[in-house]
């Protein structure tokens, strides 16, 4: 759990009450010129409602611009970010053509694959000649070309696990499965920062959720043993079957779960794993096989095994693995396979082409140096962060590193320093992260080259130093400068 | 004038004096005649005062005289009974009495008179605090040991997290081995297809395909990230996500649209961004399962209306405006599709806008099918019922079909748009569509907008096959004229869901294995609310030829009068 220090915490929270004050003066004064105008409503409640509405307004339009930057190039290790200007506050941002190229700490490209490659792009193409690029059709119809099954079977083989299905989306893959696997009756205990899809699908699977504390295998302990005891609300039942849902890497915090400790819990209380390998596949082990085999667990362990392309593999969809039976169930009746366009050929064919190249069965060993430099880059850039004193989230091994910015007024300029200084950072805030908890989010690349991440910490930390940042104080880099 | 009751005399009684039918007492100033009953009477209530004036026999009373009332008749009308309980009730009077006049009783403190009834009250006072001071009766709480809970969990044996596989759910799709085209590859045989929902023939197109591969060999195939995070590809002249989205609002004519990369999650998206709990929605019964799960997670209030049905929509809307005082205040929405998936019925647009304005409800419409297909110029649903397009409030379209590529979109407002752009969770939370993906659709509407042939055909090729399937032994068309899905289902159905998807099954089987002929029957998972009848659907293209048609008709007509002869 992140501890907010006590300072910061009244900082932030002082920050946000200015911003809601000001927000609040303002739209009361936009009421007041309403009111001479006539309605637009004519018997209609407005659209768009309350806070929500009031915190794009008020509060996300003064940040716009550090948001949704669009880029002109491939999402590789320097990109291309066009510019935007804006003629009214931010409210409207318009583009230019100019551009400037820009270090990438921001996109999920783990492994490199975002860029064309010289293995899987004309094999890619090569498909895209074949099969089209889309099947116009869901699995179950006229959308099972070749190249899907024989994807499933070469991601059921990379994974471990004897069968896979996938899907057109990872999110769609979580929030149309859970559905399927759980209903009434059944418990769904999740933890407490999974993502939005699995919260969209348990909601959507009417079981009853319960969440444990992030990452807390004693905690998840005490929820099985009470909820177990309990049975089911008000009737008291015994429940159908209990599901743990965890994720692989999380990936607002950058932590590896701890997945060891958590599936002998559930193998002692008997409930079903769901591991969520959105951004862990590909991206950690030593041959990229996810966290099972980083973390040294049996994948007949995990009961449900999902993950996305979108990340290390630079495609596009989802997967389901599990056991034979379990995909065939699937397939027969989840909605995403029923009712969903089927995953594009040359997307399916990069992933095919992709975990060949991690396997080295493409006769190259590039994608064990992909391996070894994502690795490597990592915890040599984690460990500067530290070493500089930024409050740092997350694992060692893992290439998700959030550097803590808390204060609202931290995120923009955090993100358009760097920006300026040609680094594209990602910045996250609510309703990605809680209120009070924003961050910058670095998603480091095998593309990176050490030059790279040089320039990257560079950039950090003179941004940091032109901040005021509360969190720099206790840093022994700090006082070590202060010294001379 | 009726006698007052004799116990009101009491106090004051100067003498009495026995009259004929009853007893005449004298109190200041007048005198009455009280009969004897009402005397006996008045004796029970009035004990104290009876006491003191106590009744001879003659009937005078004897002031101060301490006499008890025995059973010495009073009157004629006694009888002996009553005199027995009278005398009874007396002497229990009497000795409650007494013990009330006992000198303790009668105490005088601080110049209050402690009457007997003073006493009493303090005892239950007494008695009250007594049993206001006990602890109240709660069952023992004995929460569960560490030994039991162990004992619990050790006997709770979960359910299987998959029921056991049966032969329906061996179902093996027919695996492609080429593009997806009007005509395909299966089995190293060439059949021709109506399984494809590429309804102007663009699968496969030249242009596409060269405009796909520009994009794969300079942005590789994945975005590598959300909107949000440096997802959003853009630059001329290659075009991508953003001028996708201002492509598809500048050809349907709305201010703005926005890209999501998965038309399933389109509209399970868009929907609980502007529907919340306590919101009103009406919807028709037919929607696909997309728009089911975005009513789901919208936790709003829905109901229901029957299948197209416009007096159905009519009298539901009534209901719910006429109900409902609060109705006005809530967000109301009615949502349809304007070629249903499930049937492939085409929604009445007009009619529905008219009651829209009526009740005033928003509309929120999915274009999935009929986007590319419907209209003079392929504009969908709004062109083909002349309304314009700013009447509906919110359009989604999956990219999948007439577009012949990947992905969804929203369009309306920019303020309907933008408040997406935070708010919608498949669109935040997830990567961003395929930049080739999104160049595809960018040329598949300027072939559109470049080849109003296109349509003309598929609307040709539409009627040739309605023609051809007019008159199908045993199965009945349910889909409107124009729509680019044919749909059929069973004349007589065996009664069950289960029974019917079998024989449609072999049907499609047996045309696809003897006529090449590849079409499919709808179906529905266990998920899916839809209770509309299945069928077998026919997805027409601009790219059938007539022969195709015709041996689509043919091979029909055939395969089910086989199948359901060998049923009967």
């Amino acid at each position: 759990m992140i501890a907010i220090p006590y300072l910061t915490a009244l900082s932030t929270y002082f920050s946000y009450g200015l911003l809601f004050a000001f927000g609040q003066l303002r739209d009361f004064f936009r009421k007041i010129v309403d009111w001479w105008r006539a309605s637009t409503l004519d018997g209609y409640a407005p659209i768009c409602l309350g806070l929500e509405d009031f915190y794009i307004r008020r509060l996300y339009l003064r940040i716009q611009d550090c948001f949704g930057r669009p880029i002109s190039s491939a999402p590789d290790a320097w990109f291309d970010v066009v510019e935007r200007y804006s003629n009214d506050n931010n409210k409207t941002l318009k583009r230019t053509t100019k551009t400037s190229k820009c270090l990438n700490l921001g996109s999920y490209n783990y492994l490199g694959f975002a860029a064309a490659d010289e293995y899987c792009t004309p094999r890619a193409i090569e498909s895209l000649k074949k099969f089209a690029a889309s099947t116009c059709s869901t699995r179950v119809d006229g959308g099972t070309t070749m190249l899907h099954t024989d994807l499933e079977e070469c991601v059921a083989r990379f994974v471990g696990k004897p069968a896979a299905v996938v899907f057109g989306m990872g999110y769609v893959t979580n929030s149309a499965i859970l559905p399927i696997l759980m209903g009434k009756g059944g418990l769904i205990i999740s933890d407490s920062l999974n993502h939005n899809s699995i919260v969209n699908g348990a909601r959507g699977s009417g079981a009853t959720i319960r969440v444990f504390q992030h990452n807390t295998p004693s905690h998840l302990e005490t929820v099985l043993r009470e909820q177990i005891a309990e049975g089911q609300p008000r009737t008291h039942r015994p429940w159908k079957k209990i599901m743990v849902i965890v994720e692989g890497i999380y990936s607002m915090e950058g932590e590896l779960c701890k997945l060891p400790e958590i599936v002998s819990i559930c193998k002692k209380y008997k409930a079903y794993v769901y591991l969520d390998e959105a951004h862990s596949i590909g991206a950690v082990g030593k041959s990229g096989r996810g966290v099972c085999e980083l973390l040294g667990v049996d994948t007949a362990d995990v009961d449900v095994m999902m993950g996305t392309f979108t990340k290390s593999f630079g495609s596009c969809g989802g997967y389901i693995a599990g056991s034979k039976e379990l995909v065939q169930y699937l397939k027969y009746t989840c909605p995403a396979h029923l009712y969903g366009t089927a995953i594009s050929p040359p997307g399916a064919q990069q992933i095919i082409s992709s975990i060949k190249v991690i396997l080295g069965e493409d006769g190259s060993n590039r994608g064990a140096q992909k391996l070894a430099r994502i690795r490597e880059n990592s915890n040599f850039f984690r460990s500067e962060l530290q070493k500089m004193g930024f409050e740092v989230l997350g694992d060692n091994d893992s290439p998700v590193m959030p550097i803590m910015l808390y204060n609202p007024a931290k995120i923009p300029a955090f993100s358009r320093e760097c920006l300026r200084q040609k680094v594209a950072v990602v910045t996250v805030a609510f309703p990605a992260t809680p209120l009070l908890l924003a961050r910058a989010r670095i998603c480091i690349s095998a593309a990176h080259t050490k030059e790279d991440l040089v320039k990257a910490l560079e950039v950090c930390l003179s941004v940091c130093l032109g901040l005021p940042v509360i969190f720099l104080l206790k840093s022994p880099f700090f006082i070590h400068m202060f010294c001379f | 004038m009726q006698p007052a009751p004799l116990f009101c005399y009491f106090p004051a009684v100067l003498g009495t004096k026995r009259e004929e039918g009853g007893i005449q007492i004298e109190v200041p100033r007048r005198r009455v005649l009280v009969p004897c009953q009402e005397l006996a009477a008045a004796a029970a209530l009035s004990s104290n005062c009876f006491r003191r004036y106590c009744l001879s026999e003659s009937g005078r009373a004897e002031l101060g005289k301490r006499d008890t009332y025995t059973n010495r008749k009073l009157g004629k009308g006694f009888s002996t009974m009553a005199s027995y309980g009278l005398n009874m009730l007396n002497s229990t009077v009497n000795w409650v009495t007494q013990a009330l006049d006992a000198p303790s009783a009668r105490a005088v403190v601080f110049g209050v008179h402690i009457g007997g009834h003073y006493f009493v009250e303090g005892l239950l006072l007494v008695v009250i605090l007594f049993l206001l001071s006990q602890k109240s009766y709660k069952p023992p709480k004995r929460p569960l040991s560490k030994k039991e809970i162990d004992e619990l969990c050790d006997d709770w044996v979960p359910e299987p997290l998959i029921p056991s596989i049966t032969k329906e759910m061996q179902y093996q799709p027919p695996v492609l081995e080429s593009a997806a085209g009007p005509h395909v590859v299966i089995n190293g045989k060439e059949v021709v297809n109506f399984a494809t929902a590429d309804y102007l023939g663009l699968v496969g197109h030249e242009k596409v395909q060269e405009s796909c591969t520009a994009a794969l060999e300079k942005y590789g195939v994945g975005s590598c990230g959300p909107r949000g995070f440096y997802g959003t590809i853009d630059l001329l002249p290659l075009d991508v996500h953003l001028d996708c989205e201002s492509r598809i609002s500048k050809f349907l004519g709305t201010p703005d649209s926005i890209l999501y990369s998965y038309g399933l999650s389109t509209m399970f998206s868009a929907i609980p961004c502007f529907a919340k709990k306590g919101d009103v929605i009406v919807v028709d019964e037919g929607v696909h399962w997309g728009i089911q799960n975005g009513l789901h997670l919208s936790r709003s209030t829905i109901v229901y209306f029957k299948h197209n049905d416009m007096k159905s929509l009519h009298d539901t809307l009534e209901n719910i405006t006429a109900d409902n005082k609060r109705a006005k205040k809530l967000r109301r929405y009615i949502v349809v599709e304007s070629v249903y998936q499930n049937s492939g019925q085409i929604a009445p647009l007009d009619e529905i806008i008219k009651l829209k304005e009526k009740y005033r409800f928003r509309v929120f419409l999915d274009e999935s099918n009929s986007f590319g297909v419907l209209g003079q110029s392929g504009r969908g649903l709004t062109e083909y019922c002349g309304v314009p397009v700013e009447k509906i409030d919110i359009i989604t379209a999956a990219m999948g079909h007439a577009l012949a590529t990947e992905g969804g979109f929203c369009t309306g407002s920019t303020r309907v748009v933008d408040h997406q752009r935070l708010s919608s969770s498949g669109y935040v939370f997830s990567a961003s569509l395929p930049p080739y993906l999104a160049t595809a659709a960018i040329t598949a509407i300027d072939m559109i907008e470049e080849n109003p042939d296109l349509i003309k055909k598929l609307k040709r090729n539409i009627s040739l096959l309605l023609k051809g399937l007019s008159n199908v032994e045993g199965l009945t068309l349910t889909s409107s004229p124009e729509s680019p899905i044919v749909f059929l289902k069973l004349e007589q159905s065996t009664g069950s869901t289960k029974g019917d998807m079998e024989v449609l099954e072999e049907i499609a089987e047996r045309a696809l294995k003897e006529d090449s002929v590849f079409m499919v029957t709808s179906k529905r998972s266990i998920l899916d609310k839809c209770r509309l009848p299945v069928g077998i659907r026919l997805f027409v293209s601009a790219g059938h030829t007539e022969a195709d048609l015709t041996k689509a008709s043919e091979c029909l007509k055939r395969v089910s009068a086989l199948v359901l002869k060998h049923r009967d």
